[in-house]
Parts: structure tokens; sequence; C-alpha cells
């Protein structure tokens, strides 16, 4: 399995352990990762004006150096994989959009959203698929009570993302049972940290991860996943209950056997 | 055109939103995880650009207490969409001159060690131009 890879930014400077656990276990799983020549940073959100281009056209950059090798897009982050997945909607579906983008892009053939973009996630359920993958799972999480961390990007607008059912999502809890650990289900899962509200207004969004944390360890959880560098970051910011929150790449390097050397890597670096 | 009809209409454009869907139930407001914060909750925003009073919404502080989360994209029943509208009106704002809402000067202040990457680019991206 070959794909073409997006870090983005974060990966690169704060969330350096989400992107090399991910790498350390996309190799045990005998999953190709390329990452694109000379990508540039999505932007963190997606620019909901209809009338902006030059803000989209990073990722239109990646999604047509994917195209062009003839490969998927996987990326990784949750911020990175929402603003990706909705640029390439515009390219498919949105003809001003499309128009305009590829006026400014002048590549030898047009871009329209021919692009599959997969959040790793998602190669793993549906790729991979969660029952091989816990086939080659060396190193079980037998008795560990994790608790999915969403948040909204992944799953909100479920009509574009077309990620899991956004108000009962599943794809984290599988991917928990996979690597040998136990789902904790609770209600915040799918609310919001807070996002980038965070810079200005610290304690709305320490407010609303103190929320999340205490449904977590009131359902039973012992730690939360995420995919989301931000997610992570204002979690952690939470000074009510107090979970470990780790990203989901970091528990599947585990469960492969791979985590400690990637962690002396990181650590290094 | 008066000033404030054309911002209604440059609201609409931007967002591709249109308010008259609305059937005003409220759930947008009842999902808004920012609510309590907000002056003009999302329901009243569609109707504010109804009646086309753009002079309130420019000056609403809801406009930097939206999060962008989607929730109330994703549970309205009549696909208005209303953070797309607080978007654009957010936007109507900052593509004036010197009307970003975060200025380069204050990030210094506003950094810690943990602070990913992203944050910073997501805030610059929704608070100025």
């Amino acid at each position: 399995m070959k794909y073409s890879y997006y870090p983005g930014c974060t990966l690169r400077t704060k969330a350096k352990d989400l992107d090399a656990y991910a790498r350390a276990s996309a190799e045990a799983l005998g999953i190709e990762l390329i990452e694109i020549e000379d990508w540039q940073c999505c932007g963190g959100v997606y620019p909901l004006g209809s009338d902006e281009i030059a803000t989209k056209l990073s990722s239109v950059r990646a999604l047509a150096a994917a195209k062009e090798k003839n490969q998927s897009l996987v990326t990784m982050c949750s911020a990175c994989h929402h603003v990706i997945k909705r640029v390439n909607d515009d390219m498919k579906n949105v003809e001003d959009i499309r128009t305009r983008a590829n006026n400014y892009m002048e590549l030898d053939e047009p871009y329209a959203g021919e692009t599959e973009v997969l959040h790793f996630l998602e190669v793993l359920r549906d790729k991979v698929g969660f029952d091989e993958l816990k086939k080659k799972v060396t190193n079980p999480l037998t008795g560990k009570k994790i608790g999915a961390y969403y948040g909204c990007l992944l799953l909100r607008p479920s009509k574009l993302l077309s990620f899991d059912d956004p108000e009962n999502p599943r794809i984290i809890e599988d991917f928990i049972r996979a690597i040998g650990a136990e789902p904790v289900i609770y209600p915040y899962r799918n609310e919001c940290c807070g996002g980038y509200i965070s810079l200005k207004e610290k304690e709305m969004s320490k407010n609303m991860c103190e929320k999340i944390m205490e449904s977590a360890e009131g359902f039973g959880a012992e730690m939360l996943i995420t995919a989301c560098p931000l997610c992570l970051y204002n979690l952690n910011k939470s000074t009510g209950a107090t979970l470990p929150v780790v990203y989901f790449t970091e528990l599947l390097a585990e469960a492969l056997g791979v985590k400690d050397e990637v962690k002396k890597e990181v650590q290094a670096s | 055109m008066s000033s404030e009809k054309k911002q209604a209409e440059m609201i609409k454009e931007i967002s591709g939103v249109n308010p008259l869907k609305c059937m005003k139930c409220g759930k947008c407001s009842a999902t808004c995880p920012s609510y309590n914060e907000m002056d003009i909750k999302p329901h009243q925003f569609v109707s504010y650009v109804i009646n086309e009073d753009i002079e309130s919404l420019v000056n609403s502080k809801s406009l930097w207490k939206c999060l962008s989360c989607f929730a109330c994209v994703e549970r309205c029943p009549r696909d208005v969409k209303p953070g797309k509208l607080i978007d654009a009106a957010r936007q109507v704002v900052v593509r004036q001159r010197s009307q970003d809402y975060l200025k380069a000067d204050e990030i210094p202040e506003l950094l810690d060690p943990e602070l990913p990457q992203q944050l910073l680019v997501s805030a610059f991206r929704r608070y100025r131009r």
C-alpha cells in the first residue's frame, strides 16, 4: 500500500511524536507513506468564505501532487484533514472555486478533485481493516480503559467529511479494540475543545476542556486519545480532571511493538 | 443601496447562505458551545441578516466567540449553516483596513512553550485578513 502523505506544520514542530509514531506504525503494517514534496501549511482552518481562493491553494497543491502520482493522500492531523478534504470537495463540486483556483495554479492538467483524501484512521479501518490490524498487534494494551476524543474537525460537517456517524462515531473505539484495549464511551467525546479560541480566550477553552475531561473520567476512562495537536494542547490545559492525553499513533506504535525506538528518536530531535 | 443593505448582501454572498430558509427552531443556539459567551445568539444572527441590521452584527462580540466547530452547521434541519454567516460577518470586519482582531504585536505574550503552530495559523486565519 503506497500513499502520498501530508504531515502538516505542527507535525514538524510541536507534534513530532504524532508523525514519528505514525510513520513507524505504517512501516510495521506494510504501508508506505511517501511525503509529498514542498508541501505547504494548510492554514489550520478551512476558509469558509466562498470567495476565498488564495487561502485554499496550499491544499490544492498537495492534492494535485498526489494526483500526479496517482496515489491517495493521507493526512494525520484532524485539522489538516478537515481543510484538505473540504478544499477537495470544492474543487470537485464548486465550479467557481475550481475555475479560479486552476487559473492561479496553471497546472498541466486542471485539478478537479480527483484525489482521494484519507485520514490515517480511515486507512486503518478501510484499507488495512481493524481485524487485520488486530492480528498484527504484538503487544496488546490489555485492560487499558481509553476514551476516544474526536472533537469537531474529523466529524463535522458529516456530509463533507464522510468520516463516521457525527453523533455516535465508533471508528476510534474500534481502533482501541483492535489494539487490545477497552474503549470508554462518554458523552463529550465529540464536543469542541475550544480550538483556536485558546489563543486569546484561554478561560473559555479551559472550561470546555474541563467538561470533556470530567465526562471522560466520570465514565471510567484512564486516558484520552486524539488525532489533533490543538485538541491535545487544549485538553492538557484543563486543571480539573487531568487524564493523560496522547496521540492515537503513540498507542498504535506501542501495540505494534515499535514505540521505544521512536521515542528515543523523538526525544533526541 | 444603503451601506447596511450592501453589507447584508455581501454577507449572503460570502457565506453562500440563504437566511430565509431558517424556520427559527433554535437548534443552532441550543447546540452552540459558545452560547453563553455570545451577545447575539446563532439563531438571532440569521434574523439580523434578514433584517439587515448589520451595524449590530459587526459590533457583536459573537464574531470572536464562534469556534467554527460546525455543531450548528451539522445539526441545522434546514441546512442554513449559521456558522458560515458568522464567519462572513467576521470577514466583512477584518477585510477593512486595520480591523484585525488579532495583532502581530499581541502574539509574544500569548505564547507558551507547548503552544502548537496550528493554533497560531488558525487564529490568524479567523481573526485577520
